[in-house]
């Protein structure tokens, strides 16, 4: 038998997409699936096999305050890592883009927390922030200021986490911001200061835009961090003092292999997956509009 | 390298055997997990006490996971279950012992252990300690990495105030007066040393169960499916805890993180703590000035949970497994490397007999902080543990940590977690 040319073309198509699409399906979308399944039924137990249930873990979800109070530190925590850890990125990448005696050591010292590993950080930074013998309380006690329990306070908890992210990531985003800047051409700058452009102006009007394609990119994976990254959370605080530094990722880590609580496990994952779906949708819908790609 | 050299061994017999038209003995593989929740070296002893075993009995290797914490591990071992992998026994926390049976993946130990010399080595370890293995009249654990809490004082800092030395505090109000002599301040009125530290992170329920204890309440009923949060001994309790940061001034203000704190009081930030036996050989070997370990104060009595890991054995394991598994916990249960687990780590030996091997009898000699652990035996309790274990335990840690952190008033956190933990156990009754 012989295929006719559309079909072989078409078959020999398929046959490159298939490895990857059966990677996705049995590593992503068969556990979305899975998991938004599972959040219809109950939590087998004693015996008692799992029944579907409804909405049931959905209304459980809404009545539990902790996973309302995760939500709100999950977003807090969002909103003080996001925007900080970008400008910072932008900010050094700007600065070891010049030319200066000891380049390669600033960049490679900026880079330094993004190759170490997040459990490892935590533990470093577990020591920094350990009331009276911590480095932070060390410094505190040099100028007179009182020790404090940092991760011990329900008020400085969530703070410190964000603290810790900020300097883990930001050396990250500054290498994709860096190669973007080695990018722009010269002329450019030759240009504008042709025309009369002030460094600001040419900043605001030339470079950032330039940027954008990258913007974006940092925006995202930014965001996604800010959601899936809890690793220095089991190390720094398990979440307390009263689930005041717990972000959702966590929470649900928690129930599944905690309290092996599966469906509602699953109930909070469509959650988070919503979203960060709709994020997505967001970031890429919206701000490519905006997004200039040379 | 030891190990390897049998495992060679072990091969080549094997070989041999084989080629030989006749297997004498099929080599029983067992895995298992284990966690470590103090400092030290802790996987280099069990590593060492495994190739002596492996030693003795050519015809058993055994794998041991270090698996993280005893949360950490219940999630490795469980899920190891779930997805069908050989994993035969585990030391898994003693308080696990509900949610294990729940999910149907434990065997009690008397199904198996029969003979007239099993039945003697399963009553030959401290009743205290088979408080959270025995349910529903069978054994479904063995006492192995186990502890209490004891106070840790600074013999320097109670000589620098004057206070006796030898004199640890023994009740509540002794505790507070001595702390509040302990706490130190500089010039502009910053503490430098505080009286006490009781960790509130971590183990936070144990500790409380402590104070509970000794104002005269447990926290939960033998059955698992009752808890006593709003007590008004307990809420009592609570209050004196959050009284020594708040009222009395001996203890900083918001949670005290349980895995920084043994390297605080190594360091002189606190002048008394309460933590894990467990620790005590770390804390031997780092501390810089003379220390001493005493039971924990009194209030209406003296009082301790017991605490730690117990050894479980899953249901998946063959009866030729189970088998094995039985002599492998037999062997490191036995009295003499009872008494050298418990040297090198701090743990309590879990059975009287360790006690009056001459390696421990020379070593309590020496050093007679290991015996307080012993001695404060008499007055211990199971520790807390119920079905859903986890869930009702974070009930009960987050009303602490809101306490002890001022968002709450110790009887409304405590009401609260009351009313949870109802939801969750009127199913087990």
């Amino acid at each position: 038998m012989k295929l006719d040319r559309r079909t072989a073309r078409l078959v020999y198509g398929w046959l490159w997409l298939l490895p990857a699409a059966v990677l996705m399906a049995a590593f992503t979308h068969y556990p979305i699936v899975g998991g938004l399944v599972s959040s219809f039924f109950s939590t087998p137990r004693q015996g008692r096999l799992s029944r579907f249930v409804g909405l049931d873990n959905y209304a459980a979800m809404i009545a539990d305050p902790v996973f309302w109070q995760v939500l709100r530190n999950n977003f807090l925590y969002a909103m003080g890592t996001i925007p900080v850890s970008v400008c910072l990125a932008l900010l050094m990448a700007m600065w070891v883009n010049r030319k200066f005696r000891g380049r390669a050591v600033v960049r490679t010292a900026y880079f330094t927390p993004t190759i170490l590993p997040m459990i490892a950080v935590a533990n470093i930074w577990l020591f920094f922030y350990t009331p009276q013998i911590g480095l932070l309380d060390k410094i505190c006690s040099f100028f007179g200021i009182p020790g404090h329990s940092w991760l011990g306070d329900p008020s400085t908890a969530l703070a410190c986490m964000v603290v810790l992210a900020i300097w883990k990531d930001a050396g990250f985003f500054m290498i994709f911001y860096l190669a973007a800047l080695q990018g722009i051409s010269p002329e450019f700058e030759e240009a504008a200061l042709i025309e009369g452009a002030g460094r600001w102006y040419f900043f605001r009007r030339v470079t950032l835009p330039l940027l954008m394609p990258t913007t974006l990119f940092v925006m995202v994976n930014a965001t996604i961090n800010s959601f899936k990254l809890v690793d220095h959370i089991f190390i720094l605080t398990k979440g307390g003092p009263d689930n005041a530094s717990s972000l959702l990722l966590y929470y649900i880590y928690e129930v599944a292999f905690g309290f092996w609580d599966t469906a509602y496990a699953s109930t909070l994952t469509v959650v988070l997956l919503v979203i960060l779906g709709a994020l997505a949708i967001t970031q890429f819908k919206y701000i490519e509009k905006r997004v200039h790609y040379q | 390298m030891k190990r390897s050299v049998i495992r060679v061994l072990v091969g080549l017999a094997l070989a041999v055997a084989v080629m030989g038209g006749t297997v004498a003995h099929a080599v029983v593989e067992l895995n298992m997990y284990y966690p470590v929740a103090v400092g030290g070296p802790i996987t280099k002893v069990i590593d060492d006490m495994i190739a002596e075993f492996e030693k003795a009995n050519p015809d058993i290797k055994v794998k041991a996971v270090y698996a993280g914490n005893y949360d950490d591990t219940r999630v490795k071992a469980l899920a190891a279950v779930k997805a069908n992998q050989p994993v035969q026994l585990s030391v898994l926390f003693s308080i696990d012992v509900f949610e294990l049976m729940d999910q149907d993946v434990i065997v009690p130990f008397d199904d198996f252990a029969t003979s007239a010399e099993d039945k003697q080595w399963l009553a030959s370890f401290y009743p205290a300690l088979m408080e959270n293995s025995k349910v529903k009249g069978k054994i479904w654990g063995i006492p192995f990495q186990r502890s209490t809490i004891v106070l840790y004082h600074n013999k320097n800092a109670f000589k620098e105030v004057g206070l006796d030395p030898n004199k640890p505090p023994a009740t509540w109000d002794e505790m507070v007066a001595a702390a509040q002599k302990l706490t130190k301040k500089d010039a502009s009125g910053n503490v430098t040393r505080w009286g006490v530290h009781i960790p509130s992170t971590g183990y936070a329920y144990w500790m409380f169960q402590a104070l509970c204890i000794q104002n005269g309440q447990v926290l939960m009923n033998l059955d698992g499916n009752k808890t006593n949060f709003d007590h008004p001994d307990v809420i009592e309790a609570l209050q004196f805890w959050r009284d020594l940061a708040a009222k009395h001034k001996v203890m900083p203000e918001g949670t005290i993180d349980w895995g920084t704190l043994r390297q605080k009081f190594l360091e002189g930030a606190t002048a008394m703590m309460w933590h894990t036996t467990g620790n005590l050989t770390p804390v031997k070997e780092g501390a810089k000035f003379d220390f001493g370990v005493s039971m924990l104060p009194a209030k209406k009595r003296r009082g301790s949970p017991t605490g730690g890991g117990n050894f479980y054995i899953f249901k998946k394991a063959s009866a030729e497994e189970r088998k094995a598994a039985l002599k492998f916990i037999k062997f490191m249960t036995a009295p003499e490397l009872t008494a050298r687990w418990s040297i090198a780590t701090g743990y309590v030996a879990t059975r009287p007999d360790a006690y009056k091997t001459p390696t421990l009898e020379k070593y309590v000699a020496e050093f007679p902080a290991a015996a307080v652990a012993r001695d404060q035996f008499q007055y211990a309790v199971a520790e807390f543990a119920t079905h859903e274990n986890a869930r009702n335990k974070k009930f009960l840690d987050d009303a602490i940590q809101s306490v002890v952190t001022g968002a709450k008033p110790p009887k409304e956190a405590l009401t609260a977690a009351q009313q949870q933990a109802e939801r969750v156990l009127k199913d087990y009754r």
